[in-house]
């Protein structure tokens, strides 16, 4: 049997919870519930006159073969930064555990990029990459390497997947190094001594024991990628070259503090929140249900 | 005696600083930061020691975007200030708002201020005009771009550093040798929509888009991939895979080039100037922009770039009496002079450019006058008069991205352009819808 502790009556468990529900009304129900409403419309920026255009808004969208790109685009572009930073901090942190020695001084040094915001460490790569001063550039000029990420939307896309999950690594790697941490020593060395080579160990033990630790990082990277990296993008490529970094919440903030259009600003929103609804429902409905806790 | 002297004058000083109980309060809501937020302050201050009925107050309120919003959002929440800067390509926002703002012309004729809207240049005050002639925004900051030549890059390429170079044609030959003789940057640009097409079209004569480039009315739709343009990037295009033309960025990263000594000719804004005496450790030049001579036999005139101070509806009549006396002010000669001579923006009234030649300025700094007279050479027609069009800020991005795969070499000119124009089309449909 499970143990439960039940508060008995209705008040008090409201009255407890009321924080939480006043916290999300007002931060998520209220402004996600006007941006439905402003989905409807095409208004001016000032606010003078509203037009109703029923679905107006989402055809418009749906419609355009560029915002249509921005879907294939932001899912490129998640995945990548989820991998990326997810596979480095794993393997960082397997290192880190292994560690006698210095693991305190090379845990510290690793944590360290996260207290970096976002678009400060867009600049920071932006001045490495610098298609004409920047240093990483002219090494790889000396390579013989013609570096442009300001034309080739490839180049681009990788220098903002590298510098969004850069910042990230820190943060992953936290998680996965408590995580492995908390797994019991005595079930590794059972299988050592009944000759598993760390490979097969970290395949067959450890990875399995470590998914739910996988599992969270793994929402919480697609969250942070979909929403967080609009700094990133903003500093180092707005998007471009051609489109090819337009991520879906870049291009909320352009149609709505470039453009001033609010009603197409206002259904991308809500197609996002739709988005990342279903993103959630698959995540707990079909991994978690592969994840040992 | 001294000390008495500045004794005085502090008090003085305390006296003007209080704000007394009859100083009406305006409120400046502007984009600029560094020495040019400097320079604002001190006319800010200088109005406000020259009178004691009107008390300005100027707040940064972030770059171009951000105070157009930023004036929005106040806007919407009934806190708009008096006075709110906003870039030229904000203007037919602005101008579609007509609840939002009072145009200068009313505020100064409700206001009985002295105002002659003729003492302003043409080409500058034209883009912030009705078609009836009414100013509805007062010119502000305002530039436009010209040519800036390294000189000892062309003397080091072999050339000549007084060559021609007021075609396309002529630089065309001139990137040649420079390519020949090994330079690694012939020439780069800033702001390539500015200049290698709005401007460009002006310069030509040509719309940039129908409905006198929107000063007609909202239905407008870009004219910018007519055989014109076209011809011109694609030229640009050919120079850009021959490694002549070196793109940097959509906004003026190519000026960091330039100033290094890298690139020898940059097309770029005439108020680039200040950076460019400040770094350049070179001999440069400012020429005129270059035209095409196959395409006319001179060129008409540029058009500008910059700011415009917006009058906010909804204050006082007082507070709009203080606006129309600052508004004033800012427009008096010796206030534009030094101004120009600054920062490198145009003058807007013409006693304002007469004076600075009075001053010996354009002598004594040469080259400093080649934008003035590129903007004031011809009386400007409706396709060089500026551009009004909805979501433009926007649209410049998508000319950005169109001509970004010219330069490299995964479009040709004219499908890029096509695609721009049916891009840029969609939101001035969407403009057009939000604003009927």
């Amino acid at each position: 049997m499970e143990k439960r502790v039940t508060f008995k009556g209705l008040w008090l468990p409201l009255l407890l919870v009321l924080p939480q529900i006043v916290i999300t009304a007002v931060f998520f129900f209220y402004p996600a519930g006007q941006a439905i409403w402003q989905s409807l419309f095409i208004p001016d920026p000032f606010g003078l006159s509203m037009q109703y255009v029923g679905l107006g808004n989402f055809e418009y969208l749906l419609g355009n073969s560029y915002y249509r790109a921005s879907f294939v685009t932001t899912a490129v572009f998640s995945i990548l930064v989820t991998v990326v930073s997810m596979g480095i901090a794993l393997y960082l942190a397997v290192l880190a555990d292994r560690l006698i020695k210095g693991s305190g001084v090379y845990r510290t040094l690793l944590i360290w990029p996260y207290a970096v915001a976002p678009a400060v460490a867009g600049v920071l790569w932006l001045f490495m990459f610098n298609t004409r001063v920047g240093v990483v550039t002219w090494y790889l000029g000396v390579l013989g390497y013609d570096w442009n990420h300001v034309l080739n939307g490839e180049e681009a896309m990788g220098l903002v997947v590298v510098a969004s999950a850069w910042g990230r690594i820190s943060y992953n790697f936290l998680f996965f190094l408590a995580g492995l941490q908390s797994i019991p020593k005595s079930v590794i060395e059972a299988a050592a001594i009944d000759g598993a080579r760390f490979w097969t160990r970290f395949r067959t033990i450890v990875f399995p024991l470590l998914s739910p630790t996988t599992f969270f990082l793994l929402v919480v990277n697609i969250v942070y990628a979909f929403f967080e990296t609009f700094g990133v993008i903003h500093t180092i490529t707005s998007g471009g070259p051609q489109q090819s970094t337009t991520i879906l919440v870049y291009k909320v903030f352009s149609d709505g503090f470039v453009g001033q259009d609010l009603g197409s600003s206002a259904a991308q929103s809500v197609i996002l929140l739709v988005i990342v609804g279903l993103l959630t429902i698959v995540q707990f409905k079909y991994i978690e249900r592969r994840v040992h806790y | 005696m001294k000390m008495k002297h500045m004794l005085s004058a502090s008090a003085m000083s305390v006296v003007m600083a209080a704000p007394a109980m009859a100083q009406t309060e305006i409120e400046f809501w502007h984009a600029f930061t560094g020495r040019l937020g400097e320079l604002v302050a001190e006319q800010v201050t200088t109005f406000n020691a020259s009178q004691s009925d009107y008390l300005v107050t100027a707040t940064h309120k972030g770059n171009y975007s951000e105070t157009l919003n930023a004036g929005i959002a106040a806007f919407r929440a009934g806190e708009q200030p008096d006075i709110l800067m906003v870039f030229e390509v904000g203007t037919a926002t602005m101008m579609s708002a007509a609840g939002a703002i009072k145009p200068v012309y009313e505020v100064m004729a409700e206001a009985g201020a002295d105002f002659n809207s003729d003492a302003y240049i043409g080409s500058v005050k034209g883009y912030y005009t009705s078609n009836d002639g009414e100013m509805l925004s007062l010119p502000f900051n305002s530039s436009t771009p010209v040519l800036w030549v390294n000189r000892d890059a062309l003397t080091e390429a072999g050339i000549d550093p007084n060559v021609d170079m007021s075609t396309w044609e002529q630089v065309g030959e001139v990137l040649d040798q420079l390519k020949a003789a090994g330079s690694s940057c012939p020439m780069t640009t800033a702001w390539q929509s500015w200049i290698h097409l709005e401007n460009f079209s002006a310069y030509h004569d040509t719309p940039f888009a129908t409905k006198a480039n929107g000063f007609e009315g909202v239905d407008t739709k870009l004219a910018l991939n007519s055989p014109a343009q076209v011809a011109h990037v694609s030229a640009m295009g050919q120079w850009a895979q021959d490694g002549k033309f070196i793109y940097a960025g959509r906004r003026n990263e190519g000026g960091a080039n330039f100033r290094a000594g890298e690139c020898a000719l940059f097309t770029e804004s005439s108020a680039g100037y200040a950076g460019i005496k400040a770094e350049a450790q070179f001999d440069f030049e400012v020429r005129p922009l270059p035209y095409w001579k196959a395409l006319s036999d001179e060129p008409q005139n540029t058009i500008i770039g910059g700011a415009s101070l917006w009058v906010m509806e909804g204050q006082t009549d007082e507070e709009y009496k203080g606006v129309a006396a600052f508004l004033n002010f800012l427009s008096s000669p010796e206030i534009q002079a030094k101004w120009h001579q600054d920062t490198g923006y145009l003058p807007i009234t013409t006693a304002a450019a007469e004076l600075t030649k009075e001053q010996g300025f354009y002598e004594a700094n040469p080259g400093t006058d080649v934008a003035v007279m590129q903007m004031t050479a011809k009386a400007p027609t409706s396709n060089s008069k500026g551009l009004r069009l909805g979501s433009f800020d926007q649209i410049r991005g998508i000319i950005d991205e169109e001509l970004e795969a010219v330069w490299s070499g995964d479009k040709d000119a004219q499908s890029a352009l096509d695609s721009a124009a049916a891009r840029g089309d969609e939101l001035l449909r969407r403009f057009e819808q939000a604003n009927r």
